[in-house]
């Protein structure tokens, strides 16, 4: 998977608010967000470096004011960067014209919202069509692709109903729906469940996550729920007065977080839930692979019965396809499991 | 963000000094004691400084009119309306013009407004159309609420037109709201003779005038709600159009516009409330109608029958409101899967139905066509003989006349020549100082220089008998609204009911109240002030319920808790709170009170209305701008006053 090309690349991107800020941001480059905030300037995105790759789920994580719906909305140029670049498929998005990116947005790309942004005044099936209506489908195709999300998310017999008379979850069924309409590449998510009740919040996680599995798209998630990001992510930016402090897999955040501002998230998290043996897999160098290997997607809890029990120091990581990748030391699987000795 | 709140009270009030407000108002009260010992010159604005804008005026105008070639536009401009108008004319009254088919039946349109209230608000509301046009068909007015309703269609749906263009526009560039918000908030103020002058100047004499004076003073509440329904759209909302792919016409035309829906839709309501209280008026240029028979009745009057008028005009008014009023509220509903259209479709089909069925109905029964003389059931005459009898009646009379002898000699002539005897720079200083307290040194410019302005037209005699007038009936319309409010407030079965008609009588055109003033007092200033006194308590009322009401529950609770008496809690936590609110109301009271003074300038008074009434016959456009503008700039500076410590006050206390 890492492999993969990337489809948007975030180069030193940074996002101001205020009067002038592009004359401005030569002068804010060094100076710390609480100065910035002194000069009458808001900093939303602090130099931003990333890259979303293809077939992956990128979590972007902060609390509120961290910058990181205005990162997504630097990515499908809902807000205007302030400076750095961004390579959306090989395209400068910052120098798309007006009709070049509403063609992007029309084929590529689809967005959910936290509070859903729905048409109040259209009808289920008219709100999962309304993308389609824009680029001027035909409304015979329009309504047959539009039922084929609704039945997607679910929805089926609801498509004649109007939000008003959905309830928080279904509304977001049919942003979701909305959002996957025109089949797009990438699928931005703008904190889709938070608005929601908690049992509704992990209904619908699970429904996103059939629905990543069938459908294999670019994802980019924005969420200020840390468990939320550890149980989808594939990798974690973690985002703090518009920086990035830290981008990786779950399992690596947690076991070394880079800064002390995310040793804090990761202190109350149950390692064991999160950490897979993937994770502790270190490199051959030579260890003799002897025993039946464990599965590398399996999370230290799960094979914890197994771990008590393990008379052998050094267990052997199978990947998906049965390959050995490494190995797993008992001791540290141990410890995430119980707590430093 | 707690950290980045700075206080309010000082950042807004940049170079306040405290001391500054009440100096103003020492030396105001200075000059009014000294005003036996002034100098001519410092009483009155003496004549050799009064500025001729009553010349510059007309120049221009004239300029405007003849030179620039405006009037061929507003002419062909003229043609165009008196085309539609023509046409509603004659599918309403039947006046013989293209498409000469009319008019239509009067039951066919009865039952198509039954229908429209039953498919916005059901049975109530079915009753309510129907039966007004029962009423007003069996009263044997349909003829001149016909006219009326002719000009209201042509004017109302141009009016919505011009209002949302130019709301769009003031959404789109913030440079057009700059000058779209005092434009409009000097047309809001202006007395209403000087939307007729230019009209009749401009427009053709007639119809078209009267249309044209309408669509420009319903626009402004319809730009005001467009631009305020646009910028309410959720942000998440626009972006998911935009994530859509939309082009900027379709986020307007698929996103904004419908999203802005409720606003849209509150600013049509006004837009036909006004255009209703405005075609009403247009009386005064000559336009057919209910408001000419109205003025005609009451200039002779005949109370029976105004009193039928009046009831007629209310009737339409509740009629049109509510049913605008329910659109604003209904909600498409969905159908199950499979309803076939004639079931989707099915009022429609219903209204079409009755509506042509009536109409050949009508071509073979005499009365369900119209109703001549002799078959209405007009008791005017009656009602006539009833009121005069009751007002006969030597207790009613003795109070009336007793009412009036007190009141007008002992207080409100007194008052009027209080108002009269002060020097203009004291009355000046006062609305500084007033402005002062409240804003600053802006506001204190705003305040005084707008009075200052009127006492070098030269008219501030006139203009301060109309002061005198609005203040006077606003001050007793206090007497009685304050208390009726609180006590409503206070208990909430009451309130409701009272909040109601309040609502309902706001809807009425102001003409009406003129009615019952007129059949109490006769034709004098009592009658104009007991006139504005009905009108303005009707805002003050109402804000004050409003107020008191709205103060959150926990306020309320945290004072029981204390151990507030009933009292305590009323004097100490409700009213503190719901002054902002109720400031709206006594602006509003004062707005409407210099609507209706001038208004009863038909009367006789004699201030400022009275002279805007002549120039009317006179044509003289320059005069008539004059006055109009002295009108508005005294409104807006009590506005400007009042409206700013409303907003101040809310801040501090932290309410919405």
């Amino acid at each position: 998977m890492s492999a993969a090309e990337p489809v948007i690349t975030c180069r030193n991107v940074w996002k101001l608010f205020g009067a002038g800020a592009d004359r401005y941001l030569e002068m804010a480059r060094g100076k710390s967000f609480d100065q910035i905030r002194e000069d009458g300037y808001i900093t939303a995105v602090r130099d931003v470096t990333l890259e979303v790759r293809r077939g992956e789920l990128l979590v972007i994580m902060g609390l509120s004011g961290s910058g990181k719906s205005t990162l997504v909305r630097c990515m499908s140029r809902l807000n205007d960067i302030t400076g750095g670049e961004i390579i959306v498929d090989g395209q400068n998005i910052m120098t798309l014209s007006e009709r070049e990116l509403i063609e992007l947005r029309r084929r590529k790309m689809g967005m959910v919202f936290q509070s859903f942004g729905l048409l109040p005044h259209r009808t289920v099936l008219d709100n999962v069509a309304f993308p389609l209506e824009m680029r001027g489908q035909s409304s015979h195709d329009r309504r047959e692709r539009a039922m084929e999300v609704i039945k997607l998310v679910g929805l089926q017999g609801r498509e004649d109903y109007f939000p008003r008379e959905l309830s928080g979850g279904q509304q977001q069924r049919v942003g979701i729906a909305r959002s996957l309409a025109i089949e797009p590449d990438i699928w931005f998510l703008d904190e889709p469940f938070s608005a929601l009740d908690p049992l509704i919040r992990r209904e619908m996680q699970d429904e996103f996550l059939r629905l990543r599995e069938m459908l294999g798209k670019t994802i980019v998630f924005i969420t200020h729920d840390f468990d939320e990001a550890l149980r989808l992510a594939d990798r974690i930016a973690i985002m703090k007065d518009g920086a990035v402090e830290q981008c990786d897999t779950p399992d690596k955040i947690v076991l070394n977080p880079a800064t002390d501002y995310v040793a804090k998230f990761t202190e109350k998290v149950e390692k064991s839930r999160v950490v897979h043996a993937r994770g502790l897999c270190r490199p051959l160098n030579g260890h003799a692979v002897e025993g039946p290997s464990v599965s590398g997607d399996l999370t230290v809890l799960q094979l914890a019965r197994q771990l008590v029990n393990e008379p052998r120091e050094f267990l052997p990581v199978a990947d998906t396809q049965g390959q050995i990748i490494g190995v797993m030391r008992r001791q540290d699987a141990l410890d995430i499991l119980l707590g430093p000795a | 963000m707690a950290d980045t709140a700075v206080p309010l009270a000082k950042v807004e009030r940049a170079g306040f000094v405290p001391g500054v407000a009440y100096a103003l108002l020492a030396v105001a009260v200075l000059l009014a004691i000294a005003r036996p010992w002034l100098p001519e010159v410092l009483v009155r604005v003496p004549d050799w400084m009064i500025l001729p804008y009553e010349g510059w005026f007309q120049w221009f105008f004239d300029f405007l009119k003849d030179d620039l070639g405006l009037i061929h536009v507003t002419r062909a401009i003229s043609a165009v309306l008196e085309w539609f108008l023509d046409a509603t004319a004659n599918l309403l009254y039947g006046k013989s013009r293209w498409p000469n088919i009319g008019p239509i039946p009067w039951t066919a349109i009865a039952a198509v407004a039954a229908v429209i209230g039953y498919g916005l608000g059901g049975w109530r509301l079915a009753l309510l159309a129907g039966g007004t046009s029962v009423w007003v068909s069996l009263i044997g007015q349909w003829d001149l609420a016909m006219q009326t309703l002719s000009v209201i269609a042509v004017a109302a749906p141009a009016a919505f037109m011009i209002g949302l263009s130019l709301g769009i526009l003031a959404w789109k560039s913030s440079r057009f709201e700059a000058i779209m918000r005092p434009t409009l908030a000097v047309l809001q103020t202006l007395p209403f003779f000087t939307y007729l002058l230019p009209a009749v100047i401009f427009f053709k004499v007639g119809p078209t005038a009267g249309c044209v004076a309408t669509i420009v003073y319903a626009i402004p509440p319809m730009v005001l709600m467009t631009t305020l329904g646009l910028k309410k759209v959720p942000p998440e909302v626009v972006e998911a159009g935009l994530m859509s792919g939309s082009t900027r016409w379709q986020m307007l035309r698929h996103v904004y516009l419908p999203a802005a829906r409720t606003e849209i839709l509150v600013g049509v309501n006004q837009v036909i409330m006004l255009s209703l209280a405005m075609v009403v008026l247009t009386a005064f240029i000559g336009m057919p109608g209910l408001g000419a028979k109205l003025l005609a009745l009451m200039n002779s009057l005949k109370l029976g029958r105004s009193f039928e008028i009046g009831v007629t005009i209310v009737l339409i008014a509740i009629t049109l409101d509510r049913l605008s009023k329910a659109w604003i509220v209904k909600q498409p509903q969905h159908f199950m899967r499979g309803t076939p259209w004639w079931r989707r479709n099915q009022l429609l089909l219903v209204g079409i139905g009755l509506f042509i069925g009536l109409i050949i109905v009508a071509q073979f029964v005499q009365v369900a066509d119209q109703l001549t003389r002799g078959q209405d059931l007009s008791m005017g005459s009656e009602i006539d003989d009833i009121i005069r009898g009751a007002l006969a009646n030597p207790t009613v009379d003795a109070a009336t006349s007793w009412l009036r002898q007190v009141m007008i000699t002992y207080i409100l002539i007194p008052f009027r020549n209080a108002v009269l005897w002060l020097p203009s720079l004291s009355i000046i200083l006062c609305l500084a100082a007033a402005g002062y307290a409240v804003g600053g040194r802006r506001s204190a410019l705003l305040a005084g220089g707008f009075f200052a302005i009127v006492a070098l037209t030269g008219w501030w005699d006139r203009a301060m008998i109309t002061v005198y007038a609005v203040f006077s009936a606003v001050i007793i319309a206090m007497l009685i609204g304050l208390p009726l409010g609180i006590l409503a407030a206070r208990n909430k079965k009451w309130s409701e009911p009272i909040l109601l008609v309040c609502d309902t009588a706001q809807t009425f055109p102001s003409f009406i109240y003129l009615i019952p003033a007129i059949m109490l007092f006769g034709v004098n200033d009592l009658s104009v002030i007991f006139a504005i006194v009905i009108f303005a308590t009707v805002p003050l009322m109402r804000y004050t319920i409003e107020g008191i009401r709205n103060v959150p529950a926990e306020l309320i609770e945290a004072a029981e808790m204390s151990g507030a008496s009933r009292s305590q809690k009323l004097w100490k936590v409700q009213i503190p709170l719901a002054l902002p609110t109720m400031a709206i109301g006594f602006n509003q009271a004062i707005m409407f009170a210099f609507f209706m003074v001038i208004i009863a300038a038909f009367i006789g008074t004699q201030d400022l209305g009275q002279e805007l009434q002549k120039t009317l016959a006179g044509n003289q456009l320059g005069k008539n701008l004059v006055l109009g503008m002295c009108v508005a700039l005294m409104a807006l500076s009590f506005d400007h006053i009042i409206m700013r410590w409303s907003e101040t006050r809310r801040k501090a206390l932290g309410v919405a």
